[in-house]
């Protein structure tokens, strides 16, 4: 019943898919999509865009979460340095990310580097911003216990201020990897000879429209298969804060 | 912070601007960086002051805000409408889930060629960006917020012969409405994101092909002229939706005690 229940509206719409797909050009039907997902990405592309592509983005993102969190602690322990960054920092992360792409290109070229950096420059600052909200947020109670029993340096970062502030630089996470996707994909349709985003839009600009669509298709299954990977990663950091009865925000 | 209060975090925060901006200047001016990459803080600055007086700016701007503005409305309203179906028609949400699921992860931008194809470089295109991205934060938070209804109270209106348009109008929608904001203030953010995003890479008028135009043709301060432009109007678009939400809400407890939601 589950089953059925899950799979009734997906396959009735790739029914409906099927019966429209003769219509347009643009549109070609689901068989011939699959089909040319399975020659054209199980293929040498594979190794030549795919991985590539999730190589840097994944190379971005890390850097991305570390000098958020690194900077973001820093930058929440301390009210003054909070009170003189944060309208700079909202300022930056107000500027939609995609716009760095061409300054970067100017800054870096159009090589792994550039694509990277394009990456890191767009996660770092909901990352940034949210660790230095869970940071100022922590329970005083829970800081005060911690120094009367001598919980310092080291472990005090880890047991108290890393672990208390993890809800929030999680979220900060979840809202980096998406922007770090689009930002993935944008590098390289600007100036770029290989990877996914090239790729697709190489497809789209030779006419190969059921190649086009596997493209699209790929790049779905990339977003899912992130977004479920996350999901699995943040119900293991804060199995502790789900556990206390406290609301998913 | 409290004694000195909201003053003193205004002193704070523009010493802080300030400090950008004297290290902007500073960089380029004694030679840390070539300042053909980054142009002193006074050249973008002027630069920004001389496009803002020619109309090529605001029309380019107009587009934008444009796409944005259909394309928000267009996903909010859809969003809002299917979300409300959805969670109030028994079955429809178990029915509809594996569907959200998949399609919501799947990156916008991904729609790039496919939007070429169909529209080209025009309003079309930014609007098909828009609309996907957006759509998704809105129509999740509606979810969200039509399961917090109480089914005591749902019940209750029900047995008191409620009509189903009277109930999703005054119980359903004002439980709703907090999650709805919050949904069209993440969308909103997103949306701006994408339209620019639109401009840039399909090249429909705007902001972004503007950024794209300055890029290729070397004017290096204007690239960092209309990108602060683009931060000045993303920091606009977040605080006029922050400001409908606090209107809108204004009845609502968390509002009205002033506690942050």
């Amino acid at each position: 019943m589950r089953v059925v229940r899950l799979l009734a509206l997906p396959v009735l719409l790739v029914l409906a898919w099927w019966a429209v797909s003769g219509s347009s050009f643009y549109l070609p039907s689901p068989d011939r999509v699959g089909r040319a997902f399975a020659e054209t990405w199980f293929s040498e592309r594979l190794v030549l865009d795919v991985l590539p592509s999730v190589g840097r983005l994944l190379a971005g993102y890390v850097l991305a979460g570390l000098l958020g969190v690194g900077l973001g602690v820093l930058i929440g322990l301390s009210r003054r340095l909070r009170a003189t960054l944060e309208p700079v920092l909202e300022f930056f992360r107000a500027i939609p990310p995609p716009v760095l792409v061409p300054l970067i290109m100017l800054l870096a070229g159009i090589d792994t580097p550039m694509k990277v950096l394009v990456i890191v420059s767009g996660c770092v600052w909901p990352i940034l911003l949210n660790t230095v909200e869970g940071v100022r947020a922590l329970d005083e109670v829970l800081s005060d216990t911690c120094r009367m029993y001598g919980v310092r340096g080291a472990s005090r970062m880890r047991r108290f201020v890393l672990r208390g502030a993890s809800p929030q630089i999680m979220a900060g996470l979840r809202q980096a990897l998406s922007i770090g996707i689009i930002l993935m994909v944008i590098s390289e349709m600007f100036a770029s000879s290989s990877g996914l985003g090239f790729t697709i839009v190489l497809f789209q600009r030779q006419f190969q429209i059921a190649e086009m669509w596997s493209g699209i298709l790929l790049l779905g299954l990339l977003g899912l298969a992130l977004s479920v990977l996350f999901r699995g990663v943040e119900r293991r950091v804060l199995s502790w804060y789900y556990g206390s009865g406290a609301e998913r925000a | 912070m409290t004694r000195t209060g909201s003053l003193g975090r205004l002193g704070y925060g523009l010493a802080g601007l300030g400090g950008l901006l004297v290290l902007m200047e500073a960089v380029p001016r004694l030679g840390l960086v070539d300042a053909r990459f980054l142009p002193p803080a006074s050249e973008i600055l002027g630069t920004l002051a001389g496009q803002l007086v020619t109309p090529e700016l605001w029309i380019a701007l107009g587009e934008t805000m444009r796409g944005w503005a259909l394309g928000l409305a267009l996903a909010f309203w859809a969003a809002v409408v299917l979300g409300v179906v959805i969670g109030i028609v028994p079955g429809l949400r178990g029915l509809t889930s594996s569907t959200v699921e998949f399609l919501r992860p799947i990156p916008s931008v991904a729609l790039v060629p496919l939007a070429t194809l169909l529209f080209g470089p025009s309003l079309g295109s930014t609007l098909m960006l828009v609309v996907y991205a957006s759509f998704w934060q809105v129509l999740i938070q509606v979810l969200y917020g039509v399961a917090a209804v109480d089914s005591v109270a749902f019940d209750t209106a029900r047995s008191y012969g409620l009509s189903a348009w009277s109930r999703v109008r005054h119980l359903v929608w004002p439980t709703a409405l907090p999650y709805v904001m919050t949904g069209l203030r993440l969308a909103a953010a997103v949306a701006f994101i994408l339209a620019v995003t639109a401009e840039l890479v399909i090249g429909s008028p705007g902001l972004g092909a503007e950024i794209q135009v300055a890029q290729s043709s070397g004017a290096v301060p204007a690239v960092y002229a209309l990108i602060v432009l683009a931060g000045l109007v993303g920091i606009g678009v977040n605080a006029a939706v922050r400001l409908l939400e606090r209107r809108v809400l204004a009845w609502h407890p968390a509002v009205r005690s002033e506690v942050a939601a």
